[in-house]
């Protein structure tokens, strides 16, 4: 490694510094997050009243399918393995991440594997059409010929995350700064750990599926085949038993970033530091247990659908401990409410939300009237948009000011806040209703009885997408100078190396000497 | 004060949820689960308000004890903050009352899924199947079977000029043929499919189940009250997904038996007009007259009106099949189907089938001049 | 920047990737398995011998017979008894009928599933016309009979079995693999 900082686009092609690579993923994860929210606009104009106005039932199906697949896989994947990149050196007091150069394949394979996906829109017979769970044989059959398109682009993300994960293991294993036991280490780093061997264990899953798919689809294979002696319900065992702990995949390192920000702005330490780590531990073991939940209306045995709905059930146990965990930090704090905690109790509030409507999902019964509704819908949009991006932006928040030693605009961010706050509810709490009352998911129309409910959502969706772009100018302003120069603690009594160690902006090469841990 | 005005402005929300399901209209209302006309739906419905209100409370605890914090713990009013981080009596707790909370739902949940699960001693059984984007119906104890497909017309869902359409009531919920089931009878529901997953959903009886390719299963309902409902499919299925409603008309079991009948009459006076037309020589005129209505009806959803197809589905002018392959090779795949193109030959009658063969191979410049009549319709579909 | 600590790290995940992409492969043996174990899905494969026990004649269960019939499939398939009532341990015989409609050679092959799926655990085949593949000749009739016997061990919760046999298309040159040419 140089010592010097290189320039220009050579610097960001061979870049091996995990600050510049961190900015890269972001940027990225930002494009493709504009990119699925345009698709999610496309959806909502569709839906915005019955009938068919602007798109083909064909299209607006592949459009469902790409924002699916873009927001999962493009979008939040992404955006947390920047900020890991970011973060995981600088709070375990390392000079780097442990593997660099396979740091920058991982990135640098992304755009390869979207610009693929997204190529597909183009070719004849439309991007894939198969919702992004991409059931069999929906997808293999009946896949259009993007289909491959879409396998390869898959395997590419996979081995991109893998490799990520590869390296944030080896990073927190070895170069933690001496004196840092695992149980002194920042709650982002511990779910980032945990995450890393969730992906590690399941993206090889993810890719086996998509494997058996393209041997299906062209070598004669028959692995989701009823002809051949195959059985299409197998597809959605392998699929959710990657699917479900990908869901939580996509929320710890979220849950991290809330154990960072809360404590910080109610200037006391976080709540149950072990138990957090033993319940993030608990949700990620219980993750591979449970995939058949989604799968309730499948023809399983009754045993199975019992001992599926009761695992899920105990998944809200070691929730709760999180959440009643971030109340209690709040308990006799001293709060303050930057746009970084604004978000982040957002976050913790809306995240309970959607924790609610999944105990009610679990229940088999009636999950047989929620399945396949806009109540699932609902329901995974209420943990992913505030939980995992609101997660994110609250991250960036709260960050930002170490990374480029800036403050930003408080005043916009807080607009910026109450815009989403505003909108993402009007945008997805709708769909609960809608979605009791008999609308299924993927649907480019609907009766009459649904048009209030899908207008709300399709007003909502298009103010949440433009105030994402204040987001942008908020960020833009501030690595530009912002409101004026950030101190190296950034935040009154924020705790964490990369606060106390480290002047803002962070230097290009930090902790090249090791801090020490007491 | 602009959170707390958020965190009301959520708990009027849940009211609203709340006292909808309350005071609406219990048959009917568009802001919560239907109890539904039968003995399980309904206890779906009791189990589903149990968890939302239990849900409810837990979430108002969890809010309070928040905006609690927001307000009386704030930096102006509360500037030294505490110094603890840990309480094992705590975490014991709010372990606790939780799991005996979920408990407490799990036990009905369990029983009532062992209900719903129970498909023995029925007294009538029809088997469904699902294909692109219809649903077959077959009573296997009243040799009664029939397709079952959306009758919303397409003049209504289309509107891609943007200028509205007049829509109808059951815009989407209405089918051609109703599915007919008696009332106070255990209805045993049989599910497979021909192409796709699909999935049976009828929200009134709270039955949902897959229908799966080369697989069955089973499920069962007992409706309580006469009456139409309305259902849809709830598995994404390809293009139309979102066009294949699903329509019970429950009855008493005279009526039902009345319906078997005329259904039966029916089947038989369908068969003489067929045989008859069958063995009538058709014009060209009349062929390609009658061909472009069952054209329209059956073919244009997914080869397109002007015959140029649309994404995976294949165009028909100037295809192979239309204008190469004989008219025998081009008839036998309307009426055995293959691969994503599901047979016809039950769908149509032989006129209907020689008629879509004849003008499909004589439109769009498709100029064979060739002409298929239905008797050699009705040979090819014996196998001659 | 590699030093040995973390060699032997990323030899290990990457170990642990393996395993886990070797893992998603066996998981299509086992899932089959599973379901032979469990019964879910009801398939049956295999052929059993009947073995003389005991027949309860106090027992009845409906066994119905459901046949379909897949795309591009020119055949007539079907049951000539749609339901028989039988004694757990008795052997029984039902006839299906298969008809070449098209005018060239054919090879189909049934496959079956059962529901309750359990009851399959239960179901015990000694002939099937599903074992194999049946070739048919352009305009060629089979009649195929398919023996079987219910296990005396059958759970009581069990009133009614279907079968159900689903017709495709095996020839070689039928294409089932790309959606459209």
């Amino acid at each position: 490694m140089g010592s010097h900082k290189p320039t220009g686009i050579s610097r960001w092609l061979f870049t091996t510094n995990h600050k510049d690579i961190g900015t890269m993923y972001l940027w990225f994860s930002f494009i493709m997050f504009l990119t699925g929210g345009a698709f999610a606009l496309g959806i909502r104009l569709e839906l915005f009243q019955p009938g068919l106005q602007f798109w083909d039932p064909n299209t607006f199906n592949s459009l469902t399918t790409m924002h699916g697949l873009i927001m999962v896989f493009g979008a939040v994947m992404p955006a947390f393995v920047g900020l890991a990149n970011w973060l995981i050196p600088m709070q375990i007091g390392a000079p780097d991440m442990a593997l660099p150069r396979m740091n920058n394949w991982s990135f640098w394979i992304l755009p390869f594997a979207f610009g693929l996906l997204l190529s597909s829109f183009f070719l004849p017979g439309g991007a894939p059409n198969f919702g992004w769970t991409f059931y069999a044989p929906l997808s293999t059959k009946f896949g259009p010929p993007s289909t491959d398109f879409f396998i390869f682009g898959v395997h590419l993300m996979g081995i991109s995350s893998i490799m990520g994960a590869i390296n944030v293991i080896v990073t927190v294993f070895n170069m933690r700064a001496p004196g840092m036991t695992l149980m002194k280490m920042p709650m982002f780093v511990w779910t980032w750990v945990i995450t890393a061997f969730l992906l590690i264990m399941v993206m090889p899953v993810l890719a086996g599926a998509v494997t058996m798919m393209l041997t299906d689809r062209h070598f004669g294979t028959s692995f989701f085949d009823a002809a051949g002696g195959g059985d299409p319900v197998m597809f959605q065992h392998i699929f959710w038993f990657f699917g479900h702990p990908e869901v939580y995949i996509m929320i710890l390192p979220a849950f991290g970033i809330a154990s960072h920000i809360i404590p910080t702005f109610s200037r006391k330490p976080l709540f149950g530091y072990s138990s957090m780590v033993y319940a993030t531990a608990s949700i990620a073991f219980l993750s591979f247990i449970v995939w058949a939940h989604h799968m309730f209306t499948v023809g399983m045995p009754v045993v199975g659908e019992l001992y599926f709905m009761i695992a899920t059930m105990i998944i809200a146990v070691p929730t709760g401990v999180k959440i009643f965990n971030w109340v209690a930090t709040m308990w006799q704090g001293s709060l303050t409410f930057e746009t970084p905690m604004l978000f982040a109790l957002a976050f913790v509030i809306l995240f309970t939300l959607g924790g609610v409507s999944g105990v009610m999902l679990a229940m088999t019964p009636v999950d047989k009237q929620y399945h396949d509704t806009y109540f699932v819908v609902a329901h995974f949009h209420y943990v992913l948009f505030p939980g995992a991006i609101f997660g994110t932006i609250a991250a960036v928040y709260y960050w930002l000011p170490k990374w480029v030693g800036n403050m930003y605009n408080e005043t916009l961010g807080k607009v910026h806040f109450w815009l989403s706050i505003i909108f993402v509810n009007l945008t997805f709490f709708p769909m609960h209703f809608s979605g009791l009352a008999g609308m299924q998911r993927r649907v480019p129309d609907y009766n009459m009885m649904f048009e209030d409910f899908n207008r709300m959502s399709s007003i909502g969706a298009l103010g949440l997408g433009l105030t994402q772009l204040l987001f942008f100018y908020i960020v833009v302003q501030c690595v530009r100078g912002g409101t004026g120069k950030a101190t190296g603690e950034v935040w009154e009594g924020a705790e964490g190396l990369e606060f106390t160690h480290l002047p803002s902006p962070a230097p290009y090469h930090s902790f090249d000497e090791a801090p020490e841990v007491k | 004060m602009s959170l707390l005005r958020k965190v009301r402005s959520g708990v009027v929300l849940l009211a609203v949820l709340l006292s909808s399901s309350l005071m609406a209209n219990p048959e009917y209302s568009i802001y919560n689960l239907r109890p539904g006309v039968t003995e399980t739906s309904q206890e779906v419905f009791d189990l589903h308000m149990l968890v939302v209100y239990i849900m409810t409370v837990v979430t108002i605890l969890v809010f309070g004890a928040m905006l609690y914090s927001i307000i009386r713990f704030r930096k102006s009013k509360h500037p030294v903050p505490a110094k603890f981080h840990h309480s094992t009596k705590l975490e014991i707790i709010w372990t606790v009352i939780p799991a005996i909370i979920l408990i407490y739902l799990a036990v009905p949940a369990g029983k009532l899924l062992l209900k719903v699960e129970d498909t023995s001693y029925s007294d009538m059984t029809i088997k469904v199947t699902g294909s692109q984007w219809k649903w077959h119906y077959d009573y296997m104890d009243n040799d009664v079977s029939f397709y079952s497909s959306l009758s919303t017309p397409r003049e209504q869902f289309e509107d891609y000029s943007r200028t509205g359409t007049e829509k109808g009531e059951n815009y989407l919920l209405e089918v051609d043929n109703e599915v007919v089931l008696p009332i106070g009878k255990k209805v045993r529901i049989l599910l497979t499919a021909d192409d796709v997953i699909h999935s049976w959903w009828m929200p009134d009886f709270a039955v949902k189940m897959d229908a799966i390719p080369g697989l069955i299963n089973e499920t069962w309902t007992k409706i309580d009250k006469p009456g139409v409902y309305r259902g849809v499919c709830a598995e994404l299925c390809g293009k139309d997904h979102g066009y294949m409603p699903i329509v019970v008309r429950a009855v008493s079991q005279d009526d039902f038996d009345k319906w078997v009948g005329q259904k039966h009459a029916e089947k038989a006076e369908a068969d003489r007009l067929a045989a008859e037309a069958a063995a009538k020589s058709w014009s060209m005129e009349d062929l390609m007259a009658d061909g472009e209505k069952v054209y329209m009806e059956k073919c244009a959803v997914c080869h397109q009106a002007n015959g140029e197809g649309l994404a995976t589905f294949p165009a028909l002018k100037g295809s192979k099949v239309t204008t190469v392959d004989s008219p025998d090779d081009h008839a036998r795949q309307v009426i055995f189907g293959k691969n994503a193109m599901p047979p016809f030959g039950d769908m149509l009658t032989d006129a209907e089938i020689a008629a879509v063969v004849t003008y499909t191979r004589n439109q769009w410049g498709n100029n064979t001049g060739q002409l298929v009549q239905p008797g050699r319709i009705k040979e090819l579909k014996a196998g001659k | 920047m590699s030093n040995e600590k973390d060699q032997k790290i990323v030899f290990k995940l990457i170990g642990l990737t393996v395993l886990m992409s070797v893992f998603t492969f066996a998981m299509v043996p086992l899932y089959d398995l599973f379901c032979e174990i469990t019964g879910i899905n009801g398939k049956i494969v295999d052929q059993a011998l009947y073995q003389e026990s005991e027949i309860d004649k106090e027992r009845e269960i409906t066994v119905e017979f459901v046949t379909s019939i897949k795309r591009g499939m020119p055949w007539e398939f079907n049951t000539q008894t749609k339901k028989v009532v039988v004694h757990p341990g008795e052997l029984n015989e039902v006839m299906f009928f298969a008809r070449n409609k098209s005018g060239y050679a054919i090879t189909g092959q049934a496959i079956p599933s059962v529901t309750p799926g359990k009851a399959s655990l239960y179901l015990n085949k000694t002939e099937c016309f599903c074992f194999d593949q049946q070739t048919l000749k352009a305009g060629e009739t089979i009649d195929m009979p398919m023996r079987f016997y219910l296990d005396p061990d059958i759970p009581d919760d069990i009133h009614t079995i279907t079968m159900y046999y689903a017709l495709f298309n095996a020839s070689p040159d039928n294409d089932s693999s790309v959606a459209q040419k």
